[in-house]
């Protein structure tokens, strides 16, 4: 098969998604996803804005760190701001989200410090937060391993009688993994209150969405017998209101929804990753039109917002973000040696103990030959 | 405590493991039990029998067929404050679900710097000797030793397979609980009002005295080591017996303290052995103790090859005429290996 049929593959599988905010700013509307956003006046639209410029801004921010030597390796996210924050801004506080690397839009909107979304990058720690502190595990690196966190600990909730919902966010690459297709039939089986967030960005490294399925994403979730909801994903109110839309089915004990948002990766996968190699300037082209931001800004603008005025509150927002990342970054300490062997087991090992004595007493011979010097 | 299920009796060793289930389900609400067919059939070896028509149906859960989603979701369990207890039906099972332990439940303490716990016990009966077809007779503690954040156990009779399935569910560190599963049938007593605190998870066990020989094992080769050392004692050679009962950590103490005393040891285990927990225990006896060593350390265990078949298995598994040929090597005396090339 050629690299040509799988991109076409891709794109007759793109069947309409939902929207409710064209590229242009015209509101669609849909009965029961508009519902969904009756309490969501203008200026809580005008929010959104706000974060999604925040949003782009650690992104560009971050990876400029990765250029300077500060960080070893950054995921950008570019043209994913509207699937991150209109999901995560639907969130309890009470919720518990699962995600791989890419979500720090998701990780912004749930109140990580900053310095802790980079740390992992720099190298100074395996992750960042604390997952109790912000009801959010640190990234999974391993795809579609988080699914079935999720999923489990959606059992948990309602086994507990917990009235939270979880959440899985993971891309299209992993909807291929044999985790993603077993949290998902845990999920059926238990009916879990889990909701399966898959940004649809059409590109696993270099590989196709095409090359993953046959079939809109969406529609495996039918055979598990899980609904489904397939979105534009660059449109922040569609996927505001889909999350919403799951996370009641949730809390109803309906069981997990599947939500299939459609967006792009406007960036590298990674900074170590160039896109130039694997797919057309055209394509990337196209999906500029369709940007989650001068989208809403567009949608304000028919909304007759002042428009300049939000602007500058996103920028003074923005400013304020990157400067706090910038100064967090390059002034974090490294760690010490000791820190290597904290953390591997909650009560002592026998074995890991005789090793960092043994390295400790290694460690002191330099400082006393310091001495000695001095 | 609940003391009105304690008791003092003789129990099969898969007997003494549904007890220290029980026990560990009715102290703490938090503890589940999940696997495929735990909960209505009690498990292929009947380990969890009756276990669910006591505790219901969402304390002991039956799965759909996927060890990955089974371990993958029990980490999302304890994320949530749970204490799972999952089973992998046989020991060549488990490799679907390999990534998760290794990846995952092996490393979420240190990934998150303390912050999250996983308190999980990893259930798999282990070994050959019962006649099974491929995948259903596998030795793979050593993969799992080797990784970091893993507690590895494997009891060897039904008084410590009680105590250290306990040890284990009370354990905040991820415990793979290995069953010798040609000993569930063994009987033996087993006080069940026995102090869990008082015996550390795995503290090696000198199981028989001896001055001549170290001999070390673990699981179901710990009997064929008694057997071993009633008959080289015959010949009036003393074996200590050694059981490990932990595999990681290894509690050496004991070990190295029965070396530098006999100065010759022996190590089995039913498992391949190149890169197996013999090739350790040599390798650290011989960095530890060189000078004690009359003979370097000798290992028996199975030969590097996949299970082979029912029929074959004999021949893989070291057995009590195989392990006294080891210690013949070790006390220098004829054996298969006299008058041919030593090494």
């Amino acid at each position: 098969m050629s690299r040509e049929d799988l991109l076409t593959m891709a794109d007759t599988a793109s069947s309409e998604p939902i929207q409710l905010v064209a590229p242009d700013g015209t509101r669609h509307r849909h009965a029961a996803f508009d519902a969904m956003l009756a309490d969501v006046n203008d200026d809580a639209v005008a929010d959104l804005y706000v974060d999604m410029v925040a949003v782009r801004r650690i992104d560009t921010e971050a990876t400029a760190l990765q250029r300077q030597g500060e960080l070893a390796l950054w995921p950008p996210l570019l043209g994913q701001e509207a699937a991150q924050v209109g999901s995560a801004r639907a969130l309890r506080e009470d919720d518990f989200v699962f995600t791989s690397y890419r979500e720090n839009g998701v990780a912004y909107c749930r109140g990580v410090d900053l310095d802790d979304l980079l740390t992992v990058w720099r190298g100074n720690a395996s992750s960042g937060w604390d997952p109790y502190g912000i009801n959010m595990a640190t990234p999974q690196i391993i795809i579609g391993a988080q699914t079935l966190h999720a999923t489990g600990y959606a059992m948990g909730v309602k086994f507990d009688g917990g009235t939270q919902a979880s959440v899985a966010y993971f891309g299209d690459g992993a909807i291929t993994q044999g985790d993603v297709n077993e949290a998902l039939a845990f999920a059926a089986s238990y009916q879990a209150p889990v909701v399966f967030f898959c940004q649809n960005n059409q590109w696993a490294i270099s590989e196709p969405v095409g090359l993953q399925t046959r079939v809109p994403i969406a529609q495996r979730a039918d055979g598990f017998g899980i609904e489904h909801l397939r979105i534009d994903g660059n449109d922040v109110l569609a996927t505001m209101a889909a999350t919403r839309m799951a996370l009641e089915r949730a809390r109803a004990g309906d069981g997990p929804t599947f939500i299939e948002a459609v967006t792009y990766r406007m960036g590298p996968h990674t900074t170590a990753d160039d896109p130039t190699r694997y797919r057309d300037a055209a394509e990337l082209e196209e999906w500029k039109e369709k940007d989650p931001i001068t989208r809403i800004e567009a949608y304000l603008h028919t909304r007759g917002m002042a428009v300049d005025g939000f602007r500058e509150a996103a920028q003074h927002r923005a400013d304020d973000v990157a400067e706090k990342l910038r100064h967090g970054i390059t002034t974090m300490a490294d760690p010490e040696w000791q820190a290597v062997f904290e953390n591997v087991y909650a009560e002592d090992h026998s074995w890991l103990e005789r090793q960092r004595e043994q390295y400790g007493r290694y460690q002191d011979l330099f400082s006393s030959d310091a001495e000695g010097k001095a | 405590m609940d003391t009105q299920t304690t008791a003092t009796g003789t129990l099969t060793l898969g007997k003494a493991i549904n007890r220290g289930l029980h026990h560990a389900l009715a102290a703490d609400d938090k503890v589940l039990v999940m696997g495929e067919d735990v909960g209505t059939l009690g498990g292929v070896f009947r380990v969890t029998d009756g276990l669910q028509q006591e505790f219901g149906p969402e304390r002991v859960i039956d799965s759909p067929l996927a060890e990955s989603g089974i371990v993958g979701t029990a980490v999302g369990l304890a994320y949530r404050g749970f204490r799972p207890v999952v089973e992998i039906q046989f020991d060549g099972f488990v490799y679907p679900a390999f990534d998760q332990i290794v990846s995952q439940v092996a490393k979420l303490r240190y990934r998150t710097r303390g912050r999250v716990s996983m308190p999980l016990t990893i259930r798999i009966p282990f070994g050959g000797g019962i006649g099974s077809p491929e995948h259903h007779s596998e030795s793979p503690e050593a993969y799992f030793a080797h990784t970091a954040g893993l507690r590895v156990v494997s009891p060897s009779n039904p008084q410590d397979a009680h105590v250290m399935i306990r040890q284990a569910i009370a354990c905040d560190d991820p415990v793979i609980y290995f069953e010798p599963k040609r000993r569930y049938h063994e009987k033996g007593e087993v006080d069940e009002g026995v102090d869990l605190a008082e015996l550390p998870l795995g503290a090696a066990n000198v199981v028989v005295p001896g001055t001549d020989v170290t001999l070390v094992t673990y699981g179901p080769l710990v009997k064929t080591a008694v057997d071993v050392a009633a008959a080289a004692g015959d010949e009036g050679i003393s074996v200590e017996v050694i059981d490990l009962r932990s595999l990681s950590p290894i509690d050496f103490a004991p070990v190295e303290a029965s070396v530098r005393k006999t100065g010759r040891v022996v190590i089995t285990h039913e498992a391949g052995q190149f890169g197996g927990l013999g090739a350790e225990i040599a390798a650290s006896l011989t960095e530890r103790c060189f000078y004690h060593l009359e003979q370097p350390p000798v290992r028996v265990t199975g030969f590097d090859i996949p299970y082979p078949p029912s029929k074959l298995e004999e021949h893989h598994l070291p057995d009590l005429d195989r392990i006294l040929d080891g210690i013949d090597r070790v006390m220098e005396r004829p054996n298969s290996l006299s008058g041919g090339a030593g090494c």
